[in-house]
């Protein structure tokens, strides 16, 4: 096996990583992301300090994507559900589709505005997702209405995973509440994610696909989806 | 060391239990609407308790007067307002440089700046962000939380009621069955205890000092200053939240034969931006520091400075109130100081040049 990035011996990995291989993995992330997901904002850097002058510890922040909207249409709320996560995937062979209820821009009314930051946390030594939802004035959704724009198997990976629930907390940063998904039992699904897939297990565990192979559960509790060329990137 | 080592270990945990601040807690003027105003009240909170869970001493005093509506309980110091969920000894220590007795506060039962601070629903929310914290804390010493999830219903609730109603043996019968005792070595124990019990202790005392490293729950509140201050009354004041730099971080024990880690050792390990000549890094492996994708705009920049960094200086530590000596051994600090849910919590004021300071 002839290994560029820093592979891990798969068996004591415990499904964590270190501050500084976050920040590895989030530059792959958001560079591979770029790459098939160029009609979508990508995912930022944002230095968590406000100096200047650091030059070692640049390597702390978080990953944000902003702005992203959500169109309902005018129709009733069941139809217009499904009609919101459904994709109009139009996959060619030449590029692969954007698979997320997202539109950059939309003069209609009733567009729920989300942003989304990628924390790590050094106490569960694991990825966290925050967000938050606001209307187009700016005015907070209650979570109510989050759970309305969330997708229907997003209820259910949540009731059925004891793991993966929605909770609200202050923005580790930004001295605000938003809303995160638990980390508690991230480690343990992301060893399992691993441990279940050949192709990744066989090659080694490899931190900069991290994010990638995290992302593609989480993701999928608030609807933004991998496309499917970045998830190959991980296995081969 | 001395004076430390005078203190036995139960002695500090009572100490500390005990530990209250007064209040002089005012209802704010747009919330009165009887005349004359009603006085404010005097309370007496404990440290390690939470703001929230005054409500049932504070509304007697002030129900005759308030506006009709839903009660939404919010507390503000000198416009800033105080999150709920940090302990009301923490709050004290990092906000009122110089401790002001009674500490004057206002109250608001309206208006809820939900923008702000984290929705409350009086006790059930503190309870539940107490026991947060506490299954956080049993990952960050054990690598996972089953034995907070695997509490009983009574223990649960015993444990709740123990930091409710500031009951010490309450607290340490239910929590002892948690086993997250943290960390020991040969400087935890007080030195000069010759008790049979601390006798045979000494042999599991001996059997844990070979531990070489673990990691200890600590949650620093770190504000800067750019010039020294004479006495704490001229200390800036601290208004906004943007200028406490919160950290939530694990301290990584990292022992070095012959040399205990000190307070010190741990406040400068989670702080290595200030301290860069500090011997223990925490911000994990060092060797992975390459830059990756450098030819795109906002995602990772490669480091574009290498200008030196003088060290940042340590003015003032304060934990539960007191300013420790900062070459006391970390462990001691820990197993003495830290609040019921396990966390070390550290108020810390640095000095440094003004291109360092926060806001």
């Amino acid at each position: 096996m002839d290994q560029k990035e820093s592979v891990r011996d798969i068996t004591p990995w415990d499904g964590t990583l270190s501050s500084s291989d976050f920040f590895s993995a989030a530059c792959a992330f958001s560079e591979k992301w770029k790459r098939f997901n160029a009609s979508v904002p990508p995912w930022l850097w944002v230095p968590s300090r406000k100096h200047h002058l650091l030059s070692s510890h640049k390597e702390e922040g978080y990953l944000s994507l902003e702005g992203m909207c959500l169109i309902k249409s005018s129709e009733e709320q069941e139809s217009c559900r499904s009609q919101t996560w459904k994709e109009e995937s139009s996959i060619s062979q030449e590029e692969e589709a954007v698979e997320n209820a997202t539109l950059v821009q939309s003069s209609c009314d009733e567009v729920n505005h989300y942003d989304f930051h990628i924390v790590y946390s050094p106490s569960y030594r694991v990825p966290v997702l925050y967000f938050r939802s606001y209307h187009s004035d700016g005015q907070p959704l209650p979570f109510g209405e989050i759970e309305k724009d969330l997708p229907d198997h997003s209820a259910k990976i949540r009731s059925e995973s004891k793991w993966t629930f929605i909770t609200q907390e202050e923005h580790p940063y930004l001295n605000r509440p938003w809303y995160k998904l638990h980390p508690c039992g991230t480690s343990e699904w992301m060893k399992l994610l691993f441990l279940g897939d050949t192709a990744l297990n066989k090659n080694g565990f490899v931190i900069e696909h991290y994010l990638v192979s995290w992302f593609s559960v989480i993701g999928q509790v608030v609807g933004l989806k991998i496309p499917l060329g970045m998830l190959e990137t991980v296995s081969c | 060391m001395s004076g430390a080592a005078t203190v036995s270990a139960s002695e500090a945990h009572k100490l500390v239990w005990e530990g209250s601040v007064p209040l002089l807690i005012h209802l704010h003027d747009s919330e009165v609407t009887t005349l004359p105003p009603p006085p404010p009240a005097l309370v007496l909170a404990p440290r390690l308790g939470y703001l929230p869970l005054l409500i049932s001493e504070l509304k007697p005093y002030f129900s005759s007067t308030l506006p009709p509506g839903v009660d939404t309980l919010w507390f503000e110091y000198r416009g800033l307002p105080l999150k709920w969920y940090i302990p009301t000894g923490v709050l004290f220590d990092l906000l009122c440089v110089e401790p002001e007795r009674p500490w004057n506060l206002t109250v608001h039962f309206r208006g809820y700046p939900s923008n702000l601070l984290l929705p409350c629903e009086g006790e059930d929310s503190v309870k539940w962000s107490f026991i947060n914290s506490l299954k956080e804390a049993a990952y960050v010493t054990k690598g996972n939380c089953k034995n907070v999830m695997n509490m009983s219903q009574s223990d649960q609730v015993e444990l709740w009621r123990s930091v409710l109603n500031g009951n010490l043996e309450s607290y340490q019968r239910v929590s002892s069955k948690l086993k997250l005792g943290t960390f020991e070595d040969e400087y935890t124990e007080n030195i000069s205890a010759v008790s049979t019990a601390s006798q045979q202790n000494s042999g599991e005392a001996d059997a844990a000092a070979q531990v070489k490293s673990g990691r200890i729950p600590v949650r620093l509140y770190v504000w800067t200053v750019t010039e020294d201050f004479d006495d704490l009354e001229s200390a800036p004041q601290i208004d906004n939240w943007d200028k406490v730099s919160y950290i939530n971080r694990p301290v990584e024990i990292q022992k070095e034969d012959g040399k205990y880690f000190s307070l010190n050792d741990a406040i400068k390990s989670l702080l290595p931006e200030y301290f860069p000549g500090s011997s223990f890094d925490n911000l994990g492996d060092a060797s992975t520091k390459q830059s990756v994708g450098d030819e795109r705009e906002n995602t990772c920049d490669p480091d574009s400075s290498s200008l030196p960094l003088e060290n940042a200086e340590i003015k003032l530590v304060r934990i539960q109130g007191i300013e420790p000596c900062l070459e006391i051994p970390f462990s001691w600090v820990v197993n003495n100081l830290m609040n019921p849910e396990y966390f070390l919590h550290i108020c810390v004021c640095l000095k440094v040049s003004e291109a360092n300071a926060l806001q």
